[in-house]
């Protein structure tokens, strides 16, 4: 793998530090008038999530971790790990386990495609897309009429996802759903 | 499901990175630091860009070029060459020009810039200071200023003194505001406090001078004692809003102690594993002849622009920044 100095450091290149694989966001350069210059870093720990801040003296260098993106597609769960596969024409299948899928989990559906990133060939993160259409399982009653604005209530999807709905939203509906807020957006249109 | 043509854009990467009405900013600042120092009867000159010597600081790495066949660099600050003027009888000079830093790119710093820098016979460094704060002030429409020295600057934003901490108090701070656990030399831990803890904490909207900096920051200063018995650089630095500005020195004129600092400066570079850059012997035969006792500054024009257009990136003030050229 090859070694990238404070100098190359981009938003979204992928380095190893702590032995984690990280990704990073911000990269600011800093020097008093005479002296040595460092690199304040912020970083997402891929494995973890967990943004760190870090500084670096100029020209210092770190490995770049092995970590890919790939698009790929949810299959199934069997209880223990989530089953994708890539759609690349490889139809190469990869388990991802639970704490790789995380939040994601409540935006899973099945034939969706998600970001896969695979470390050492593994997967360590998936993404779900911006937007997914998910089922309403449970809600309370719809209210007739009722669609003006006003009022919400919870509802509950397929994957088991809580979110906030309108009122006249009833069992049964497709819903279109934010994934970064986790909000409703709209219903969705049908095919 | 629609089908979207395929059109081919035209690439936009060729565009400034500057507006149009920032390049007339620019101009604009020019004609008023011309115009300054006219009124005060400072001359305008150009030095060369090419030297075939180095820069001897240390933390500063120039970019190598090549010409009629031996290597020479591009100069980081002009100031060899403008001392050169003044021991050669040129009176007060100032300036403005590109200068040329390898390895520093961020929101506040480009690898060329432009610097205004000028020298003026027989002032003392507050009297430059007040000059300097004239200028910048006037451009800025700021009147509200400070000085603090290095040391309360230490102890008002780091909560220590930096002559008299202990080795593993400073290390502790440093490492504490970098979240390394990094062995940092003391110089190391004295320059991550100043730009992590003491830079970001300063005051707003006021000149802010910093000076009496240790002696081993000295540069091209004069040493002095204070009253609290520490060896201090008779430099100053300006601060606008957190952002350094411009950099003063009440100018070493002894020739000698020129050299030992130069000397002294190879072995840093040395320890860093570099071939020492070769020192400027027409520098110090001019010193040797007799440079004349001034004061003299560096200023970043670039900044002094990013601040009175509220532009947080160097690339906006610039016609083309770096990713750009």
């Amino acid at each position: 793998m090859a070694s990238y100095s404070t100098n190359e450091f981009k938003s979204g290149l992928k380095v190893m530090l702590d032995g984690d694989p990280c990704s990073i966001l911000e990269n600011e350069f800093v020097k008093p008038g005479k002296g040595q210059a460092f690199n304040r870093v912020k970083l997402r720990n891929l494995k973890s999530g967990r943004v760190w801040e870090r500084t670096f003296k100029s020209g210092e260098k770190l490995d770049g971790a092995d970590v890919m993106d790939y698009t790929m597609e949810y299959l199934y769960t069997d209880g223990e790990f989530f089953h994708f596969m890539a759609t690349d024409g490889s139809f190469e299948q990869h388990a991802a386990p639970d704490e790789a899928v995380a939040d994601t989990k409540n935006w899973l559906k099945e034939q969706e495609n998600y970001e896969v990133t695979l470390y050492n060939g593994s997967p360590i993160s998936v993404t779900p897309p911006n937007f997914v259409e998910l089922e309403v399982v449970e809600t309370d009653p719809g209210l007739k009429g009722d669609t003006a604005q006003g009022g919400s209530k919870p509802a509950t999807l397929t994957t088991g996802a809580i979110v906030r709905v309108p009122l006249f939203i009833n069992i049964g509906e497709v819903l279109r759903i934010d994934t970064r807020s986790g909000e409703y957006v709209s219903r969705a249109k049908g095919d | 499901m629609l089908l979207f043509p395929s059109i081919e854009e035209p690439s936009m990467s060729w565009q400034p990175s500057a507006s149009l009405d920032m390049l007339k900013a620019r101009a604009a600042f020019y004609g008023f630091i011309r115009q300054f120092f006219e009124l005060r009867q400072v001359m305008e000159v150009e030095t060369p860009l090419l030297s075939k010597a180095g820069v001897s600081d240390p933390y500063l790495y120039p970019v190598k070029a090549q010409a009629m066949g031996q290597d020479v660099y591009l100069h980081t600050s002009p100031e060899y060459p403008m001392k050169r003027l003044l021991a050669a009888g040129s009176g007060d000079i100032y300036q403005i020009c590109k200068v040329f830093r390898d390895q520093e790119l961020g929101a506040r710093h480009n690898p060329e810039f432009t610097m205004l820098e000028y020298y003026r016979l027989g002032f003392s460094l507050k009297t430059l200071m007040d000059e300097v704060a004239q200028l910048v002030g006037d451009y800025l429409n700021i009147q509200a200023r400070m000085e603090l020295t290095y040391q309360v600057a230490f102890q008002r934003y780091a909560q220590l003194d930096p002559f008299t901490a202990t080795d593993e108090s400073l290390l502790k701070a440093a490492q504490s505001a970098t979240n390394s656990t990094e062995d940092f030399d003391r110089a190391a831990c004295l320059d991550i406090l100043m730009t992590h803890s003491i830079e970001p904490a300063l005051p707003h909207d006021c000149l802010v001078f910093i000076v009496d900096y240790p002696a081993d920051q000295a540069a091209l200063a004069k040493v002095s004692v204070d009253p609290l018995g520490n060896a201090v650089a008779q430099r100053f630095e300006l601060y606008v809003n957190g952002m350094e500005l411009a950099n003063g020195y009440d100018e070493l004129s002894h020739a000698q102690e020129q050299r030992d600092r130069f000397e002294r400066d190879q072995q840093q570079q040395r320890a860093q594993g570099l071939v020492p850059r070769p020192i400027d012997e027409h520098f110090l035969s001019a010193m040797q002849s007799g440079l004349p006792e001034c004061s003299g500054v560096a200023i970043g024009v670039d900044r002094i622009l990013m601040l009175r257009t509220d532009q947080s990136d160097i690339s906006r003030v610039v016609s083309m920044g770096f990713h750009a050229s």
